[in-house]
């Protein structure tokens, strides 16, 4: 087949254009700095392609892998490959980028290059997290995007953006280290930061535990999971649009990807054991979050809270450790990343129009911007879990494999589909339904074509994904399978 | 060859930078004030012949001169080189600020000279005398250097602070020797450790021995308990002096520690390793937390390096050949780091005005992006964020301690790192969330320029690639050190 590096192109290509962008210099180019980033954005999109079209699907392993020795002292490699869990989640960060670009075509006025830059730099480093196979280039990967995304919250953001993403850097620095600390001890274990050594490195219970904690303190802080996810809100809220759609559509797959690459399958049984406390905590980010989303007054607070409950629905299916409910978590990674991002971006239309996020002072928005209404009703639906939408396929594939498991775990699981459609039709009512609500909705304006491209493509993937979700599980089936075999296997020593 | 000659060819380096030094002093009489740039370019060529020696004389072998006083071994060639490089840069930081103020003096670089060829002495000190003598020659130096700008009240009163604290030092490192000339016989640094190995000496000797000598070290280290002349000396110092004081004499202390401790008392490890374990883990809570509330730059770098001490204590205090190759390359990595960001603070300052309150760092990146991104890669590698050279760093000596046992105290460092990276933060959002208050350009040397950017950018660079000055620390300590 082909011998392209291409996981090595996906990271790079954005990153070069963002550098490229850079030298545009200050804001008296912006033109050509908008330029070259979507050409940059669009060159780094159609390099991801290949890795679907050359997909195996029949394997569960690494494909396109690609190594090379790089720091011997510490045994560290450049080494990349991706799975039916990566390749996805991969295409789904290039694509939201060339999104991401387009929707900040007019709205950014100040520092545009750096803007353009930061999302650029940002999208290669979340692929090299998708697709590194060494611990510390993954580790150098993830904490490497926290910088664009801490500038772009500070520089862009709303009033309160200082507060919000020295947050955001700190909640998530602090998880991360352990994780190092974890990768460090690992590599005492095994002379090597190989993820698959560690797949193979067998550990008593104890320190299997130890190790899954020293993990989850990482990704229950990026995915968010309660207790740890109020950074969200905050940065959520104050992030530019395009901040938001990237945390929300990315980077917090971040977290759930690393929890099925590190976190279960280097600690199978630790994974087993904690698994009671793991549900848990879903459920409480699925039911209680969604209250918590039901008395927001500002919209993009209320989409912050729908995704932690959304998220929950994902850890839930990672540790019900069956076939359909993994499947269905990734399923749901995906098509929240679209829902999201669509919901943000919706919020974003209106809010460069009225420089307001509260509910209270829209009202009646469908009678000055009916297409527009079109669109968000349907974003709306989609993120309640309609049928026929994305965000159905994956919420049902979950709670079938937790009615699997345990009526009542299914019963609090489905309480989501009520509890989500009451707070985003809610919402969408307030917004947009009754009675023109002040002079300030009734001057509003329809789509312009920007955004009426950039919300067909998102509803076409949403309807899309919704009638005919075969790619992306038939994608990740054969991981899936591997995946449970290994977990299925106890790793803890022999005689102990 | 005889062994004069093999004494002579093991200590060029050193006679040469002498010789330099006097020859400056001279020069400097006969130069028209307007010619003295020529003393700055003698300086530099002064530097580079020294390296030339360093790398033409260098063998990986471990050659003992003058009676076994003095060593050239790979450890003091590579710990020579980088002190003639991080000088350089020094130099070509500072010659536009001192020229301002002016200090742009012949004593000025006569004095950075003899400074350095005690440092030298002590990178290659065989015996506690010797290093003794090479401590001494930096320190008195030193203490000129601070007190330069004779006119400056708050000058004067750091240069006094530093040398009583210093002499108090150096009083206590003397005290520790002499027990340990009492309990060993000898003061030769081979000599005591074959005699340790022996082990019939009276234990309580050679342990109060051991702590007035960490106690020395640990003061002329800047760790805690042993901090307090560190942030009034970095504030009240000239800029361009702190800079010498934090960065370049960094090196020399460490190789002293690694010198007396690693290669001397390495039998004693037992004793002192749990003072370094101590004093590590104060130094990075009180540097790490009092840093948060300084306003002064200066006195916020002055906490920020109590803390990196802090860090290259845990390397050192596992006491084991992977520990001090960390350590090494920690404190390169901090030398490189600290050279940038003071650079940084000279290339705001100008004629009157020294750039160093945190305030003056504001909308940095609408006066210059450019070197707001440079002081960016700066702050993200002092906080050890990668991909920048701070991480690895951080990762080598955390990876030593590991190896050592010491988990918990690895868990406990890394906390005490997220403290650490909120007042790196805060410069960023300084530089990058704040509207400018001062708008005045931003001139200087076009030299000064392009070296801080190459320095910056060779944080990154380094942060990519790490592993040639990971092997060059390997190559230096693994030669030298048993």
């Amino acid at each position: 087949m082909t011998t392209l590096p291409l996981l090595s192109l996906a990271i790079w290509v954005p990153i070069f254009a963002g550098i490229l962008v850079l030298l545009t210099g200050d804001d008296k180019n912006a033109s050509s700095a908008r330029w070259i980033a979507l050409l940059g954005a669009l060159a780094a999109f159609a390099v991801t392609i290949p890795l679907y079209t050359g997909f195996n699907m029949a394997d569960g392993g690494f494909q396109f892998q690609e190594g090379y020795s790089w720091i011997p002292t510490f045994n560290i490699h450049y080494h990349l490959g991706a799975d039916g869990i990566a390749v996805p989640l991969i295409l789904l960060t290039s694509f939201t980028t060339v999104l991401v670009v387009i929707a900040g075509w007019e709205v950014i006025e100040k520092r545009v290059a750096q803007y353009m830059a930061s999302f650029l730099i940002m999208s290669g480093l979340m692929i090299g997290v998708f697709g590194a196979l060494d611990a510390i280039l993954y580790y150098v990967f993830w904490e490497a995007m926290l910088i664009p995304m801490f500038l772009v919250i500070g520089i862009w953001g709303g009033p309160n953006r200082v507060y919000a993403t020295i947050k955001f850097f700190l909640y998530t620095l602090l998880g991360s280290l352990l994780m190092l600390v974890a990768f460090i001890y690992l590599f005492y274990q095994t002379n090597s930061f190989e993820v698959v050594d560690y797949y193979r490195l067998q550990m008593t219970l104890p320190v299997q535990i130890l190790v899954f904690l020293a993990f989850f303190m990482a990704f229950a802080v990026k995915i968010p999971m309660w207790p740890v996810h109020t950074w969200l809100p905050d940065a959520h809220v104050e992030a530019p649009t395009g901040g938001s759609v990237v945390l929300a559509a990315i980077a917090l797959k971040l977290g759930g990807y690393s929890f099925l690459r590190f976190a279960m399958p280097i600690a199978p049984d630790a994974a087993h054991y904690l698994s009671g406390f793991m549900i848990t905590l879903s459920l409480i980010a699925v039911v209680y979050i969604a209250l918590v989303a039901l008395v927001q007054q500002d919209m993009k607070k209320l989409i912050a809270y729908s995704s932690i409950s959304h998220m929950g629905f994902v850890t839930l299916g990672f540790f019900l450790f069956s076939s359909i409910g993994l499947e269905g978590s990734i399923v749901q990674m995906i098509s929240h990343g679209f829902i999201s991002s669509a919901m943000f971006l919706s919020v974003g239309v209106l809010y460069d129009r009225m420089h307001s996020r509260q509910i209270a002072d829209y009202g009646g928005v469908v009678n000055t911007m009916p297409k527009f209404a079109a669109f968000a009703v349907l974003f709306a639906m989609a993120n309640a879990g309609l049928p026929g939408t994305s965000g159905f396929v994956g919420e049902f594939m979950v709670i079938l494999a937790s009615l699997q498991k345990n009526f009542w775990l299914a019963f609090l699981a489905s309480t989501t589909l009520i509890l989500g459609a009451a707070y985003t039709l809610w919402m969408v009512k307030r917004v947009f339904f009754g009675e023109i609500a002040n002079s300030h909705v009734a001057e509003l304006v329809d789509l312009n074509k920007r955004e009426l491209l950039i919300l067909t493509t998102l509803a076409i993937l949403v309807i899309g994904f919704g009638v005919y979700p075969q790619p992306m599980t038939e994608m990740t089936h054969a991981t899936v399978t591997q995946f449970l075999n290994h977990m299925a296997i106890t790793k803890i020593p022999a005689g102990l | 060859m005889n062994g004069l000659q093999t004494d002579l060819i093991a200590a060029l380096p050193e006679l040469f930078v002498l010789s330099m030094a006097m020859f400056i002093l001279i020069a400097d009489l006969f130069l028209k004030p307007s010619n003295r740039i020529a003393i700055f370019l003698l300086t530099q060529i002064t530097l580079l012949g020294a390296a030339y020696i360093t790398i033409s004389t260098h063998n990986p072998s471990v050659t003992y001169a003058f009676s076994s006083m003095f060593v050239d071994d790979p450890f003091a060639d590579v710990m020579k080189l980088m002190i003639y490089l991080s000088t350089s840069i020094f130099l070509v930081y500072t010659r536009s600020y001192i020229t301002l103020r002016g200090m742009f003096r012949g004593e000025f670089y006569a004095l950075v000279l003899f400074a350095m060829a005690g440092m030298m002495i002590m990178v290659s000190g065989q015996h506690f005398l010797t290093l003794y003598m090479g401590l001494e020659l930096l320190s008195l130096c030193l203490y000129a250097l601070v007190a330069m700008d004779r006119d400056n009240a708050r000058a004067t009163e750091a240069a006094m602070k530093y040398f009583v604290l210093g002499a108090l030092a150096s009083g206590m490192l003397l005290y520790g020797m002499s027990m340990m000339y009492g309990a060993t016989g000898s003061l030769n640094i081979s000599e005591v450790a074959s005699a340790l190995l022996n082990g019939s000496q009276d234990k309580p000797v050679l342990v109060l021995g051991t702590v007035f000598i960490v106690a020395g070290l640990a003061f002329k280290l800047g760790a805690v308990p042993f901090q307090m002349w560190v942030p009034d000396v970095y504030e009240g110092s000239p800029t361009a002096v702190t800079l010498f004081i934090g960065s370049v004499t960094k090196l020399a202390a460490f190789a002293f520690v690694i010198r007396i401790l690693a290669q001397g008392l390495y039998v004693l490890a037992i004793d002192w390793h749990g003072m370094l374990m101590i004093m590590a883990v104060l130094s990075i809570i009180i540097g790490n937390i009092t840093a948060i509330a300084q306003t002064n730059l200066k006195r916020m770098l002055a906490y920020s390096t109590i803390s990196h001490v802090g860090f290259l204590l845990f390397g050192l205090m596992s006491a084991s050949l992977n520990g001090y190759i960390s350590s090494m390359f920690y404190i390169v990595s901090y030398v490189l780091m600290t050279l940038a960001g003071f650079g940084m603070i000279l290339l705001l300052s100008r004629k009157g005005f020294e750039a160093e309150q945190l305030d003056d760092l504001k909308g940095l990146n609408q006066r210059s992006p450019w070197f707001a991104l440079m002081m960016l890669i700066t702050m993200f590698s002092m906080a050890g964020v990668p991909p920048t050279l701070g991480f690895y760093a951080k990762f080598a000596v955390l990876q030593a301690a590991l190896q050592a046992g010491f988990l918990w105290l690895v868990v406990f460092a890394v906390l005490m790192a997220v403290i650490g990276a909120f007042y790196y933060l805060r410069i960023v959002k300084l530089m990058y969330f704040d509207e400018p208050t001062d708008n005045t350009p931003i001139i200087n040397p076009p030299e000064m320029n392009m070296l801080l950017s190459v320095n910056a950018l060779g944080l990154l660079a380094l942060g990519i690639m790490p592993q040639r000055l990971m092997d060059i620390c390997a190559y230096a300590v693994a030669h030298s050190l048993q």
